[in-house]
């Protein structure tokens, strides 16, 4: 009885490593700014009060957030089928492509057809971007790692050619007055393509929202997505599939369980998951396809999903708490005159990734010790 | 047309380009022949990439330059090697937080340091060999043959160097049986009182170090400047180079010299053709994939790759 | 009195589920062979790998020739002239003969390279000096295990060992492979060796060893002088009771023909042919079973007919209807039961929980899967009564499979497979690692089934086992059927020969 109570105490433990792991990484955090020559608690205060203190902080870490549900949930979900999806960035690249060229070239629809439509297609993009290392690996046994990284620089090619040959107009006219444009974008998505803001919905039932915040309805389709995820992989046939492909790809043959399709499917849920980050991202907020919009949202889809524990539930938190450090690196940016520079948050980042795969395994040997012990 | 792109200088890029595709790759071929899966060797090259610059600015030695960036190359090896080798954490995952980490470390001491993002070298190594003659005097055989041969940095020839060595050592010496034997059966290393542990943190850190070199030769001498990801997914071609080379010393560098030719042939077309720019930056990566499909089946991996060393189980 | 060489006093080892070594006390004498015995996890593995430095006891002292040592590692072990030839062999594949035995201890030239000429004359000397020739040069993945097994002694007499400890050096062996086995132990005894056979197997230790020390659940219960006692005695010691070593088998005949292989062909991982033209028949209420060397078809064979591999040739049929390269999912379809012969890693997933391993196979079917969504109170009742049924233990169905016993762990695949009532049953390997009272429940599910009138196909390296369950045995030989005999009119010194090619039955002589 009382050895089954202190490994409950363990398993609990084991559960709040990534809490464990960010304490940590803001700890290291905390030193290199002392190195600067900055007061930690002074820089953690402005990253945390601004970010979550107002309506206004919350709307920003949640537009933040919600790319990041979306290529954490898809690195989660490829994980569970033991397959590390790391091509977060190229689905993400493809996927708001192609919603962005549906959003302008089918202009004269309707929006309660362009809309569905839109998301369909960045699920699409990214399904398809996906379904390439999903099906060399498959059939051929070719590892995923190196091909998603692969098909990534493919696809920032591919969609700067797309972007130049579908820039915007008035890039012409920029040229014609002689200013030379750096970041090429895309034309504008038509009216009926953009996704209302939050703003909008909550002044039809007389909330007051800032109307400059930028959080759209694109986050309740990402905890749509995270709700379904956990659907898939839990509640059907499909997600026993997934996992038992994931555990252990000789016994799920064995048991006549397909894992070449399996892989092949998890692949394309993947990148159609990451490839949703249009909806954001281009249908939320920019309306047109902009290259530095998604960089680098694909690579911390992976440290949101480790340290959401490639749980649906998990990716959500993790995505949030990345929202925060994300907006208020901004913050601290600002108020530090540039002092300290934005990438902390990377670092950050990284840093957290590395203490959850340690702490994880310090929390195993903690239970070996205790379970030998009793 | 041919004559004006298949000539001495064609070659010469290519083996440029290859350099640090090699080093990188011979990285890996350390690592993996001990059981270690390094993919942080994208984010060591770029951190030895601009540590390589960063010093040599600051104290004007390209030299002491490339020292720091395999010192900080075998920290990042270090780094892996604790994870992954003490702390048995998953090597892909381990990897992936240290190409996180190069990204934003680089480029926040870039802003730091430089306040900008792209840094110009002062300084970059001199030429060592011949003087290339003239058209006029000499024959161009003999001028291909010291463009090809004998006009280079000192990295190229260090790195010839260090492929013969790496090659001797992985082959001829106790050391390199016993990182064979650890990459393929570490429990058969270990009952012959083999120091599995040990090993892999040599195995991983001198795939650091390596890594390190190989970036700063991609800031130093091949583009004179850092910018931020300029290792563009090299670290991950140098892996298939690996793989393609059947995790040997000599089977790596020809891999990484294919990738040089294929890389120099397509900005050598883009001159000649129509082709937009943007497919031709796509070469090198279509042909790391594949390279691949074509590797499988013929490039098996020693057998204990990626997996955690367990001394005691149950 | 001899003397003692090595003395283990009160060693204790506990693991995270089970306490291995429980105040273990062992002493050998100079100069004999030493028998250990004991059933499967009963210690005799951790107490070796203690005494190799290999793991660590948490209580206990160590003694060589009465000086107290710290075993810390296996290079401790070594320096102290302890050898361990282990039951999975230590041998690196793609490296020679030669590299495996110098590993960790190379000669060297020119202070830095490995001088392979005086390892590949030192290793041809120790290997003449025990009595037999080896190609230092060849590949340890190019060799038998019988010769893989000598390389493993030459290894460590190259690094001086006096103490051989062996753990269950025969299990892999044909009869006559041991018989050269226990020459070879004998020659090293008259060098003045001492040896410690670990086996479970009475009638080696009877033939071979001069004393006894019988082990049950990490504790030792008895040490005996060989001659001073007897097979019944120490398999009731081994196993705490009387254990009933034949089988009760009842006469019946047989039904129409189940399984009908014919002319079937195969290749291994290697691509290279691993079945050649492959013949034969399993009836209704009939066992047949198949004895041979491990990796001579065996494991394609199951492969092949539980859809796992594809047929370069030849067809299946079952009930005439041809199921030749089906899909495994059409061949569960088609009620072929499969228990594969490497439980861990294809018999289930250790991360589910047992209701989950037990729909593995029938997940994607009703009442499993309904619709849209799994119906957890048809996998819960499942479980609930299969759990009841097969006595698995402990009866929680949301315990992860990887929390259970070995003999539990079958239980849920025996359970699972023979739900259903499947027309063939492929047992591979089935008591493989079991305990006695495991293997007697495997045992008795296996007859309940023939007597039920079910075919059976049964592979086992364990003569034993293949013997008194089999009405019919076939004897593979490099891909092929050498015989096929009746388990009544031969033995194992028979089955050893055909296994081993070194004769060949008439009535099946070699197809051209």
């Amino acid at each position: 009885m009382k050895a089954a109570k202190k490994i409950d105490y363990y398993s609990f433990l084991e559960k709040i490593t990534p809490l464990i792991a960010v304490i940590f990484a803001l700890l290291v955090g905390a030193i290199v700014i002392v190195i600067i020559g900055e007061d930690p608690i002074y820089v953690y205060k402005i990253l945390f009060s601004n970010a979550i203190s107002n309506r206004d902080g919350w709307g920003n870490v949640l537009f933040r957030a919600t790319p990041l549900i979306f290529t954490g949930l898809a690195v989660a979900f490829a994980f569970r089928c033991g397959l590390f999806n790391i091509g977060g960035e190229g689905q993400v690249y493809i996927g708001a492509f192609l919603s962005t060229w549906v959003g302008f070239t089918f202009t004269s629809l309707p929006a309660f057809i362009l809309i569905p439509l839109c998301i369909l297609a960045a699920a699409a993009g990214g399904a398809l971007w996906a379904a390439v290392p999903g099906i060399l690996k498959a059939k051929k046994g070719v590892h995923e790692v190196i091909v998603t990284i692969m098909m990534n620089w493919i696809a920032a090619s591919l969609t700067f050619f797309l972007v130049l040959k579908y820039k915007a107009p008035e890039t012409e006219t920029m040229i014609a007055a002689g200013v030379k444009q750096m970041i090429p974008h895309t034309k504008e998505i038509a009216q009926a393509a953009r996704l209302p803001r939050l703003y909008d919905l909550f002044k039809s039932i007389n909330i007051d929202f800032p109307s400059y915040n930028q959080v759209n309805v694109s986050f309740f389709i990402a905890i749509g997505v995270a709700i379904l995820a956990y659907y898939i992989l839990w509640k059907t046939n499909l997600g026993y599939e997934i996992r038992a492909v994931g555990y252990n790809p000789l016994a799920a043959e064995y048991g006549g369980i397909s894992v070449a399709k399996n892989i092949v499917l998890a692949m394309v849920i993947s990148g159609a998951f990451a490839g949703l980050v249009g909806t954001n991202e281009v249908m939320g907020f920019k309306y047109r396809w902009r290259q530095e919009l998604f960089t680098g949202l694909g690579f911390n889809g992976i440290a949101v999903a480790l340290l959401g524990k490639n749980h649906p539930l998990g990716v959500v938190l993790a995505a949030i708490l990345f929202g925060i450090l994300n907006y208020g690196g901004a913050i601290v940016n600002i108020f530090t005159e540039g002092r300290i520079p934005r990438e902390l948050i990377m670092v950050l980042q990284a840093v957290i990734v590395i203490f959850v795969v340690i702490s994880d395994e310090i929390v195993k040997r903690l239970i070996v010790k205790r379970r030998k012990l009793t | 047309m041919f004559g004006s792109i298949f000539n001495a200088d064609f070659i010469a890029s290519s083996i440029r380009i290859a350099i640090p595709l090699a080093l990188a790759g011979l990285g890996g071929v350390f690592s993996e022949r001990s059981g270690v899966i390094n993919i942080g060797l994208e984010g060591i090259m770029l951190t030895g990439a601009f540590t390589s610059i960063a010093v040599t600015n600051f104290i004007q030695n390209p030299w002491l330059g490339i020292l720091a960036a395999i010192i900080i190359g075998i920290f990042l090896g270090l780094i892996h090697g604790i994870t992954c080798i003490t702390f048995k954490a998953n090597q892909i995952v381990s990897g992936v937080a240290i190409n996180l980490f190069a990204s934003g470390i680089t480029v926040f001491f870039s802003w730091l340091l430089f306040n900008e993002t792209q840094i110009m070298a002062k300084i970059s190594l001199p030429i060592w060999g011949l003087s290339i003659p003239n058209l006029g005097e000499g024959s161009s055989f003999l001028r291909s043959i010291i463009i090809i041969f004998a006009h280079h940095s000192p990295l190229v020839y260090l790195t010839i160097i260090i492929f013969i060595l790496s090659h001797l050592i992985i082959f001829r010496t106790p050391f390199g049986l016993r990182l064979r034997s650890v990459g393929e059966y570490p429990q058969a290393a270990d009952t012959m009182g083999v120091n599995v542990i040990k090993i892999r943190y040599i195995a991983v850190m001198t795939s650091g170090a390596l890594a390190g070199l190989a970036g700063s030769f991609l800031s130093l001498e091949q583009a004179h400047f850092f910018v931020k990801e300029i290792s563009g997914g090299r670290g991950f071609i140098a892996l298939a180079a690996m793989i393609f080379g059947k995790w040997t010393p000599f089977g790596t560098a020809g891999a990484a010299l294919l990738f040089g030719f294929g890389e120099a042939l397509a900005i050598r077309l883009q001159s000649v053709t129509a082709v937009p720019v943007q497919f031709i930056n796509m070469v090198p990566y279509l042909l790391a994939i594949f390279v691949l499909v074509s590797a499988i089946g013929r490039a098996i991996p020693p057998a204990a790759d990626g997996i955690p060393y367990e001394k005691e189980v149950g | 009195m001899p003397e003692i060489t090595l003395e283990m006093k009160d060693i204790t080892k506990r693991f995270p589920l089970v306490v291995a070594n429980d105040k273990v006390n062992f002493a050998v004498y100079q100069g004999e062979i030493h028998a250990l015995v004991g059933e499967n996890g009963a210690g005799k593995t951790t107490l070796m790998s203690i005494l190799y430095g290999l793991y660590q006891a948490d209580s206990g002292q160590i003694f060589i020739k009465g000086k107290k040592v710290n075993i810390a590692n296996p290079k401790v072990a070594i320096n102290l002239k302890i050898g361990m030839v282990h039951q999975h062999f230590m041998l690196v594949p793609p490296l020679s003969v030669t590299e495996n035995i110098i590993l960790g201890m190379e000669p060297i030239k020119n202070n830095i390279f490995i001088d392979l000429e005086r390892a590949t004359n030192k290793v041809k000397e120790i290997s003449e000096s025990i009595g037999f020739k080896i190609d230092p040069h060849a590949k340890i993945e190019n060799i038998s295990v019988g010769i893989q097994q000598r390389v493993e002694i030459i290894k460590i007499l190259y690094r001086g060992a006096e103490i051989l400890i062996m753990d269950e050096p025969t299990a892999v062996l044909t009869p006559q492979e041991v018989e050269e086995l226990f020459e070879i132990l004998r020659s090293l005894i008259k060098q003045g060796k001492t040896i410690i056979f670990i086996t479970h197997k009475l009638n080696e230790v009877k033939a071979v060893s001069d004393r006894i020390t019988v082990m049950r659940r990490g504790k030792v219960v008895g040490v005996k002088n060989t001659k001073d006692t007897n097979q019944e005695e120490i398999a009731s010691m081994m196993v705490g009771r009387k254990v009933l070593l034949e089988v009760d088998k009842k006469e019946h005949n047989f039904g129409k023909t189940v399984l009908k292989v014919d002319k079937l062909n195969a290749l291994n991982n290697k691509k290279l042919p691993a079945l050649k033209e492959i013949s034969f028949e399993v009836r209704e209420g009939e066992i047949l079973g198949f004895a041979g060397v491990e990796g001579n078809g065996q494991t394609e064979l199951v492969e092949v007919i539980s859809g796992l591999r594809l047929a370069a040739g030849g067809k299946i049929k079952l009930y005439d209807k041809d199921i030749t390269n089906y899909s495994p999912r059409d061949i569960r379809e088609q009620k072929i039961a499969h228990i594969p012969e490497d439980r861990r890693q294809r018999g289930f997933i250790s991360n589910y929980s047992v209701a989950e391993n037990l729909i593995l196979g029938s997940n994607y079917r009703p009442p499993f899967n309904k619709g849209l969504t799994l119906n957890f109170s048809a996998i819960n009742n499942h479980a609930a009564k299969l759990i009841k049924d097969f006595d698995i233990r402990p009866s929680d169905r949301n315990n992860l499979l990887k929390s259970l016993s070995g003999g539990n762990q079958q239980k849920v695949i025996v359970a699972r497979e023979l739900f259903g009532e499947p027309r063939l049953l492929i047992a591979a390997q089935p008591t493989r690692g079991l305990d006695v009272g495991s293997t007697e429940f495997v045992h008795q599910q296996i007859l309940n089934e023939r007597d039920k009138g079910k075919a059976i196909l049964l592979v086992s390296a364990d003569l034993e086992e293949i013997l008194s369950l089999s009405d019919l045995i076939a004897v593979i030989y490099e891909g092929e059927i050498v015989a096929i005999l009746d388990p009544k009119k031969t033995n194992e010194k028979e089955l050893g020969l055909l296994m081993t090619g070194s004769v060949r039955n008439n009535k099946f002589p070699k197809k051209k």
